[in-house]
């Protein structure tokens, strides 16, 4: 039987025994599926989405539905589209959606939530081909569209809402503080997670237990998170040292969606190359131009811009680093 | 001239739909790109591509038979040139204030894909009256394409619809619409559309 065959519907016909043939690896791990890496990342998601909702209460929840939710209906209304069965099954859109709430502010309204997470899976994944397929990270796709389109309500000023019901929402973000201010805030609220931010960056603490198991169960390259804390720190740590008072380089590393980023968003496997080398060269350059769109940019912040143009430049950096192989020229 | 050519009323249908200059022959994408963000400034780019295209179309075709090979696409260049420059002042001296939000997009005109196209394709070999069909068939599906996607982008990004408000005032405006990556967006999504409405009725006409 030809190995082409299998996929014909005269090989399913034909009669005698029938031959399996599968394309190599042969030895692959069945635990090594699509689902349970997506699995882990929920799992992981857990600690910051739980500091997320005691500290913002309601407003976490009703993101998080609105994005989750959403994420999953526009999955369905795609693949149907496509005229395929949703591939729900692999937690993929719930990921997207989870990743995508807690990249929002509390005080963001449901339409930005839930335009956000049509475009994270229509223009973000599904036009591409669906999951696998798409070349930038879909909930940072959206997250743009919606920051883009709804300025006044994403832009910095908009995280912070004088007649907010809970006190860290009437505070401005310590990136914008600093950035507007000058003020630094306390290492230990940029820690533990006391202070305004969009809902899933604001404690560090939080994002490096789920960050260290994703790194341990191999879900994430480890490359990505540490080339990328590490470029950020040493601008950080330049930056510091050219005189910019009071913010120095554990806040830049702790405050802001910098380790949330680092962990959950860079780490896609989808859109950020495949090779040892690459993964750490994505870090690197992601974690440098959060760096510049922090200091030179108008943007407090800058993970997600730096993440969608590192992003563009995957397919590059796979050729760039091409691993030799073993007894090769 | 040869007998298989098309006739004037075959040039002007065509090229409304069935060879739309923007959804099938994917040409002139600047300003379709570019002044895109309003339905006015939509409608004012067709109407100078009109008249560009209508005369430039009529005027080559006059000339047919003095086009040398070798120069013709500089003869068409000047040609389109001088109308362009005569839309461009005309614009500046009636409509001011559209005249500046088109900007360098009318001028731009000369170096359309379109124009030089049809004046090449249709203007060069067929006569006067087939070549203004032509072009006027051309400029409308022109027209149409530009007219599309200014509407999605306009009501999306502002919530009117030429100037007047169609969604409530509660609608939030869109802002990505109206900005270069909406007309991205925007053309690609109707492109896709288009193309899927097409391979549809290919199915059930194969079929």
């Amino acid at each position: 039987m030809k190995p082409s065959s299998q996929l014909s519907p005269e090989a399913v016909a034909a009669p005698g025994p029938a031959i399996e043939v599968a394309p190599s690896p042969h030895l692959a791990d069945a635990g090594q599926s699509t689902r349970r890496m997506m699995i882990d990342v929920l799992i992981a998601l857990a600690p910051v989405t739980a500091v997320a909702i005691v500290v913002f209460r309601w407003y976490a929840v009703q993101q998080l539905a609105i994005c989750i939710g959403t994420c999953m209906a526009a999955e369905v209304f795609f693949a149907f589209l496509r005229g395929r069965r949703a591939p729900l099954g692999d937690a993929s859109a719930a990921v997207t959606g989870a990743i995508l709430a807690l990249s929002l502010p509390a005080t963001a309204p449901w339409y930005t939530a839930f335009i956000g997470s049509l475009v994270a899976i229509g223009v973000g994944k599904a036009i591409f081909g669906g999951l696998g397929m798409n070349l930038f990270n879909p909930a940072m796709v959206g997250r743009a569209f919606v920051m883009i389109s709804f300025a006044g309500a994403l832009g910095a000023a908009g995280y912070q809402d004088p007649a907010g019901r809970i006190d860290v929402m009437t505070q401005a973000t310590p990136l914008t503080a600093f950035k507007q201010s000058g003020i630094a805030a306390d290492l230990a609220d940029l820690f533990w997670g006391t202070t305004n931010g969009s809902l899933g960056e604001i404690s560090a603490a939080a994002c490096l237990v789920g960050g260290l198991y994703l790194c341990l169960r191999r879900t994430a390259s480890w490359q990505i998170p540490f080339s990328m804390l590490a470029a950020a720190g040493l601008l950080a740590w330049l930056d510091a040292g050219l005189g910019a008072g009071g913010w120095g380089v554990w806040h830049h590393l702790c405050g802001g969606a910098m380790l949330f980023g680092a962990f959950f968003i860079a780490t896609d496997p989808v859109s950020s190359p495949l090779t040892p080398w690459g993964k750490i060269v994505f870090g690197a350059g992601t974690g440098a131009l959060v760096m510049l769109i922090r200091i030179f940019s108008g943007y407090p912040e800058g993970v997600m811009f730096a993440v969608l143009l590192m992003n563009a430049l995957t397919p590059l950096i796979n050729r760039w680093t091409i691993p030799r192989p073993f007894g090769g020229q | 001239m040869s007998q298989n050519q098309p006739t004037a009323l075959e040039r002007f249908v065509q090229g409304i739909l069935p060879e739309n200059p923007v959804y099938r022959q994917l040409l002139g994408m600047c300003p379709t790109l570019a002044v895109t963000n309003n339905l006015l400034s939509a409608v004012t780019m067709t109407a100078a591509v009109m008249f560009v295209l209508v005369c430039a179309n009529l005027i080559v075709s006059l000339i047919r038979d003095l086009l040398k090979p070798h120069l013709r696409i500089v003869i068409f260049t000047l040609t389109i040139a001088t109308f362009v420059t005569v839309a461009d002042r005309l614009l500046a001296a009636f409509v001011y204030p559209m005249s500046k939000t088109l900007g360098p997009y009318i001028p731009l005109i000369i170096v359309n894909c379109i124009i030089i196209c049809r004046c090449e394709v249709c203007a060069s070999k067929q006569g006067p009256l087939v070549a203004v069909a032509d072009g006027l068939g051309q400029s409308l599906g022109f027209g149409l394409g530009l007219a599309s996607i200014a509407a999605v982008r306009e009501i999306l990004g502002t919530g009117m619809w030429f100037g007047l408000r169609i969604l409530p005032e509660a609608w939030p405006d869109w802002v990505i619409m109206v900005l270069p990556p909406g007309a991205f967006l925007t053309f690609g999504l109707l492109l896709g559309l288009v193309n899927w409405f097409n391979a549809r009725r290919g199915v059930k006409e194969g079929a």
